[in-house]
């Protein structure tokens, strides 16, 4: 059981909750992830740890609610629980010095890009974080990006906030004006599918974060298993990130679809 | 329950001559109690009924308490046999499940997961006479069943404290044999378990149908009112690391982390929806209780369901498919059914519950609709050649021979790879190019002097029993090592 002890809202379906879990808070770096389970009948569901303070045991979850089990999690209120949280999960995300970053986040997918946002400025990046979303609403953690980031470009559908137009058009553009060494890509399959497709152009390596269906999380079921380089990988031991121009996207998203 | 139980104590000398052996000779093999195959594959309810007090009375007369009895080098854990069959025989039901505890944890799992047709029975004395063995699983079974059922489990004789801590990584069945063992020796002993659940394998895997998840507990509560310490949702190696073992203060670790990664063919078409390994389809109905009222985790429901693999976790499977109302269930096996490494009951069980045996076929491709959902599969008809390194007559593709099948659900059950966390985690621990761990087969130690290793992680795949005979091996070989250490 973990206590949930602070709770804000982004958006009508995007939640932050603050959630006891010292151990996991003690253990996990940029870019790993924990599995969740609300309630005895509850599905065991994976989410990307935002954020973590050892020193109050706390981690940070974000979550958008897209189904019952995450319905029922953004339901919850600073003093409820969380019947099962484990973790860190997956690999932490590779930092390091490499010159210029591009942070792509998409949506919700700027939850698990913070951390490393984070971790690349202080490796001593120059980061570039574009945001994405359909509209201004959705745009979330736009303050705490801006803390960690050189330059910050917004970018919307219907053009709400910041430019209108899709997060290629915004990755494109600092690419073409200036020396782009890494780009990381988190967001909806089809956004980092595109993402990818851009980056390839271009021949900037790019790294992405996949959120598939899980049951445990610690390689023991196969659910997420995704095609990388012609390879069948698991995504829970050895993702959750990869290299985008390799991940076989089409089938992460029909795979994503199991359960529609 | 201080109480002489050797075959030299008079009470067995008694009972030796209370039946002569042409007597025990002539009574029949009991037959196991079962549900009707159309009743069972409507629910989950155990399809074994156990023996009644009469039944295993006149099953426990048949053996002739031998005085060298094979039947214990047969097994894994050396249970005294004819020391608890005989308590059997005299009616001392609950003195026959005491001996059954001290060398087994857990005798209520072996007494129905065991394959003892291929140990203590297949030693037994009856075989040279070429009649049926004495149904010592089934003995053993009723015994542990009597004692959980009376509500008088005794509790063993727990040694006075030492004040030394030991770590437990996995609590399925090598853990909790071990963790027996040492809560026994005075230790204070942890178990941590990544699932939500303790019981690892005997939860996740094996169905309610063969094995109750209600038996496990019992097991589990066990050790408990022993002492034993349950940790669930913390992974060694993610959540605490080895140092931090360290500084919790533990002086031995034993990993029993279990199998890992289910191990798919590499076919085309293997990522369609609709395919996915044995490990996730019983994940998600026995641990995650998918289908069942008020339980969120769903599960693919198949007509026409080929499940890949002819072990004991391909049987779990097809007949939990049956169970999900699969109008078509079958193994698809390469090579014949002689080569099939599940227990013979398991097989016969599936046949009953009306599973089809396409043996001698292999999948080489499965094909999907438009939206990716699996519908059919194209398998290679295969021929036995010669023996190869398993001694088992090799599939030989038939050339030309490819059929094309419907299915809405395949299930691949073709084996399991070590689980690759640990490994990870303590890079100086030493693995064999498998992924297990590398152990001192006596003592179970590995290359790091204060972690032990047994069960999957050690053997790669196997069977609960011999899990359990890790757990033990290590429990003694740690517990010696920790006692000279002073």
């Amino acid at each position: 059981m973990n206590k949930i002890v602070e709770k804000e809202h982004f958006s009508d379906r995007v939640v932050k909750l603050v959630v006891e879990a010292p151990l996991i808070a003690r253990s996990r770096r940029a870019g790993h992830f924990v599995i969740v389970r609300t309630g005895e009948g509850g599905e065991r569901i994976p989410l990307t740890i935002a954020d973590a303070d050892p020193k109050k045991g706390t981690i940070t979850l974000i979550i958008q609610a897209v189904g019952d089990s995450t319905r029922k999690i953004c339901a919850l209120e600073p003093g409820d629980t969380l019947t099962d949280v484990v973790g860190p999960l997956g690999q932490a995300t590779h930092i390091e010095k490499v010159g210029t970053v591009l942070c792509c986040g998409g949506g919700v997918g700027v939850a698990p890009l913070l951390p490393i946002i984070k971790a690349m400025k202080e490796a001593g990046n120059r980061v570039i974080s574009v945001l994405a979303a359909r509209s201004a609403d959705l745009i979330i953690l736009e303050k705490q990006v801006s803390e960690y980031s050189d330059e910050v470009i917004i970018m919307t559908d219907d053009g709400s906030a910041g430019r209108k137009g899709l997060v290629t058009a915004g990755v494109e553009e600092v690419i073409q004006r200036e020396k782009v060494d890494l780009v990381v890509a988190i967001g909806p399959a089809v956004m980092m599918k595109f993402v990818a497709l851009t980056t390839k152009k271009y021949e900037v390596p790019t790294m992405c974060s996949l959120n598939t269906i899980m049951v445990d999380g610690t390689g023991m079921c196969g659910a997420c298993r995704v095609t990388v380089d012609g390879k069948t990988k698991f995504v829970c031991i050895d993702g959750p990130e990869f290299d985008a121009h390799k991940v076989d996207f089409d089938e992460m998203m029909m795979r994503l679809r199991s359960y529609n | 329950m201080i109480q002489d139980n050797t075959r030299e104590a008079q009470w067995r000398e008694e009972l030796r001559k209370s039946h002569s052996v042409k007597e025990r000779v002539a009574i029949p093999r009991v037959v196991m109690p079962m549900l009707d195959p159309s009743y069972r594959i409507t629910c989950n309810d155990e399809v074994n009924q156990g023996l009644s007090e009469e039944q295993a009375v006149v099953e426990a007369t048949r053996c002739m308490d031998c005085p060298d009895p094979q039947c214990m080098e047969g097994c894994p854990v050396s249970i005294n046999i004819p020391g608890f069959i005989k308590n059997i025989e005299r009616k001392e039901f609950l003195t026959a499940a005491a001996v059954l505890k001290q060398t087994s944890a857990l005798p209520a799992v072996c007494g129905r997961v065991c394959p003892q047709e291929k140990q203590c029975e297949s030693r037994c004395i009856y075989n040279k006479m070429k009649k049926a063995p004495v149904a010592i699983g089934y003995l053993e079974r009723f015994a542990a069943d009597f004692e959980r059922e009376s509500g008088e489990a005794a509790t063993p004789v727990i040694a006075e404290k030492n004040g030394k801590k030991i770590a437990v990584v996995g609590s399925g069945p090598a853990g909790l044999s071990f963790a027996g063992d040492m809560i026994k020796k005075g230790y204070d002993v942890t178990v941590y378990e990544a699932l939500h659940e303790i019981g690892g394998v005997l939860k996740y895997g094996i169905p309610e149908f063969r094995l109750p998840n209600s038996v496990v507990e019992a097991e589990i509560n066990g050790l408990r009112a022993q002492g034993v310490e349950f940790v669930k949702d913390c992974i060694i190696g993610k959540t605490i690391s080895y140092e931090q073992l360290h500084e919790l203060g533990y002086h031995g670790i034993f990993v029993a982390s279990g199998a890992g990664l289910p191990r798919f063919m590499g076919i085309p078409g293997e990522n369609y929806i609709g395919i996915m390994s044995s490990n996730e389809y019983l994940t998600r109905i026995n641990l995650m209780g998918a289908g069942r009222p008020g339980e969120d985790t769903p599960v693919l429901k198949g007509h026409r369901v080929a499940v890949i693999g002819g072990g004991n976790t391909a049987m779990d499977s097809v007949r939990t498919a049956r169970r999900q109302g699969a109008d078509v269930a079958m193994i698809v096996y390469r090579r014949s059914e002689e080569e099939m490494p599940a227990r013979v009951e398991e097989v016969h069980h599936a046949k009953e519950e009306g599973v089809e045996f396409l043996t001698l076929h292999n999948p080489i491709e499965y094909l999907a609709d438009e939206k990716g959902r699996v519908r059919a599969m194209k398998v290679q008809r295969m021929e036995l050649g010669e023996p190869d390194a398993s001694g088992r007559r090799s599939p030989v593709p038939v050339d030309g021979a490819i059929d094309e099948i419907p299915v809405d659900l395949v299930i691949v059950s073709v084996g399991v790879s070590p689980n690759p966390l640990i490994p990870n985690a303590i890079s100086e621990l030493e693995v064999s190019r498998r992924g297990t761990i590398v152990v001192n087969d006596a003592t179970m130690q590995s290359s790091l002097p204060d972690i032990y290793a047994g069960g999957d992680i050690v053997r790669g795949g196997a069977t609960v029993i011999l899990a359990m005979g890790d757990g033990r091996r290590a429990a003694a070989a740690m517990d010696e090592a920790l006692q000279s250490q002073q």
